[in-house]
């Protein structure tokens, strides 16, 4: 549900800004949730590397005025769109060459505990 | 989990307010995906219809599709809601393989439409659900898991992925919580999904075909003890897969709800998976884990800023919606609620209402399609639209029987024939020579017939045998497959025997 994540992502936000910092255990969350086995020694060193990397980028925020808006985007574009026309798909083969697995010309993954999302 | 205890459903909206929150996801039917130009065709060979954008290989960019972006505007007016000015679209991070970018992208904070409702009748009632939100996002491939013991999902020993349905255009609704329905809350749950499918139908953009899973429903069900101001923890069930299936997840979750919190236990939130065997829900994902998808704006799309302009020539371009069209229609056809809701249900109204087009009367029209053609739809198990006939047909046969040339009995044949493919109406009527045979003369020459050829039953009837007359009648109907009027027949055949 939308809300819920929503009051997630802003109290890490929170957190992040309040101390213009990441702390270790949001560092292993983000490692869980990415995937990555990080060893204990590497928590500590990535927490310490991305706390300064945080901070810096923080600093961005002391030099921005009430009358900038955020940015997103480098270009001051909107609305680009393309025509619904079809055009040539990759090949079974070559959608599948760079693939670690395949089976039933279909990728084979690990199989997943978690659930879909 | 444990088992549990299911409270009686009218026990439980005795004692508990249920509030419900639907969120339906919805594949627009456009030609290509949502941000490349794959094919977005059902049932094709795996990954046949994917490229580099759809399968996330690096250096790929997305660029938004315009049909898909006037699709979902146009279901948002449709729904009462508010286009915004300016949006944007966001990355949706989560780990699972069935988005090979490892992300989906979706909206956020920005959906493109806003603040809506839509109106649905539950036994005569209004109840008006207000929709929170229409987002743009794109579908996600398709996971067959191998292995294990049933081929669900836990147990498998790998999964086998087909992209063809990644990045198909998906259409997000979110109502706001939909209150006040009390025991009507299983049906108000149906009649939404069955008014919005309509709705989406009649504007264009969607098979919305639930079995193919184009229409998906998530229910969200909580209960709070009756009076009280604070809602209780909702479940979300997830991929509720036909219309009757959403009343019956919701009834179930009451059902079961009501037994947690009367043995004084607590409603975990959670999301649930519903089993259309048993009509139950089952434990899923509890949401203490649930995922933390660390939104941000996509940077490969711009900000999308709709014209005013635009999305007026879109509101322009909405057809009839089906409230205000069935009003008209029951205006024109004097149906009562219950005929209507009968046609609606056979998906036989556009039907209906093109052979009155055709210049059928509509008394006729529904006769036909509701009745005769309904029947033979479900004897093969078929949708009355799909039959090989069309209201053009139709308007023939009825325009046929109306002038006298063929009753309703040979109209019943007429469809036979187009049915199997024997060509139009006037085709079948010509080549199996089916017309009333009211000609007098044609029919005393078929009578002299079966009387020269019935020498002993003639004689029975000359000699005052007027009952014996039967089996004469009977030889002129077959004779004439039926096309003879049978009570003209037995006074002419009498007449000439016995004057």
């Amino acid at each position: 549900m939308l809300n819920e994540h929503a009051a997630h992502g802003s109290a890490a936000a929170g957190q992040a800004r309040g101390g213009g910092a990441i702390t270790r255990d949001e560092v292993a969350h983000l490692a869980r949730l990415s995937r990555l086995a990080l060893r204990e020694d590497e928590l500590d060193h990535l927490a310490t590397q991305l706390d300064d990397i945080i901070s810096a980028v923080a600093r961005v925020q002391e030099v921005a005025a009430e009358d900038i808006p955020p940015t997103s985007h480098a270009l001051p574009l909107t609305n680009v769109f393309r025509a619904d026309e079809v055009r040539p798909s990759l090949t079974p083969d070559q959608a599948l060459s760079g693939a670690p697995a395949a089976d039933e010309q279909r990728f084979k993954v690990p199989r997943i505990l978690d659930e879909e999302a | 989990m444990s088992t549990e205890t299911l409270v009686p459903y009218d026990e439980a909206l005795a004692r508990y307010e249920p509030v419900l929150g639907i969120e339906t996801h919805i594949e627009l039917g456009t030609k290509t995906k949502m941000f490349c130009g794959c094919a977005t065709e059902f049932g094709a060979e795996p990954n046949t219809q994917v490229c580099p954008v759809c399968l996330g290989m690096p250096g790929a960019l997305p660029v938004t599709n315009r049909s898909a972006i006037e699709g979902i505007i146009k279901i948002g007016l449709a729904l009462n809601c508010s286009i915004v000015e300016w949006c944007r679209f966001a990355r949706k991070n989560y780990f699972y393989p069935d988005m090979p970018k490892n992300f989906q992208i979706s909206q956020y904070d920005e959906p493109l439409c806003v603040d809506g409702y839509l109106d649905v009748e539950v036994d005569g009632e209004t109840y008006r659900v207000e929709i929170e939100r229409v987002h743009m996002e794109e579908d996600t491939g398709k996971s067959l898991h191998v292995g294990g013991a049933t081929g669900r999902i836990h147990g498998a020993d790998f999964s086998l992925v087909d992209y063809n349905r990644a990045g198909i255009p998906l259409v997000e609704i979110v109502t706001k919580p939909i209150v006040a329905t009390g025991d009507k809350a299983p049906l108000v749950a149906r009649a939404y999904a069955t008014e919005l499918r309509e709705l989406v139908r009649a504007v264009g953009v969607s098979d919305v075909r639930m079995e193919q899973g184009s229409m998906r429903c998530d229910v969200n069900v909580s209960l709070m003890p009756k009076g009280a101001s604070e809602w209780g923890t909702r479940t979300e069930t997830k991929n509720v897969n036909s219309l009757r299936s959403v009343e019956r997840a919701v009834r179930f979750e009451i059902e079961r709800q009501a037994g947690v919190l009367d043995a004084g236990g607590k409603v975990i939130q959670e999301t649930r998976h519903f089993q259309e065997g048993t009509g139950t829900t089952t434990s899923g994902r509890s949401k203490e884990e649930a995922q933390d998808y660390r939104y941000f704006p996509e940077p490969d799309l711009v900000p999308m800023a709709p014209s005013r302009e635009w999305v007026e020539q879109l509101r322009a371009s909405l057809p009839e919606l089906p409230a205000a069209r069935r009003r008209r229609v029951q205006g024109e056809w004097g149906v009562a609620d219950k005929e209507l809701q009968d046609i609606v249900n056979a998906g036989a109204l556009d039907l209906i209402e093109e052979t009155v087009r055709a210049g059928a009367e509509p008394a006729a029209a529904r006769k036909w399609w509701m009745n005769e053609l309904s029947r033979r739809a479900t004897e093969q198990g078929a949708e009355l639209a799909s039959l090989p006939v069309t209201p053009a047909d139709v308007a023939r046969v009825s325009a046929l029987v109306a002038e006298g040339s063929i009753n309703d009995k040979l109209a019943r044949q007429v469809f036979d024939g187009v049915l199997a493919g024997e060509g139009t109406p006037d085709e079948v009527v010509e080549k199996r020579g089916l017309k009333v045979v009211s000609d007098e003369g044609q029919l005393g020459s078929v009578i002299d017939e079966v009387i020269a050829a019935n020498p002993d039953i003639a004689d029975k009837v000359r000699g005052g045998k007027v009952a014996a007359a039967g089996a004469l009648v009977g030889a002129v109907m077959k004779a004439t497959r039926g096309q003879a009027d049978a009570g003209r027949a037995r006074e002419l055949i009498i007449e000439k025997l016995t004057s």
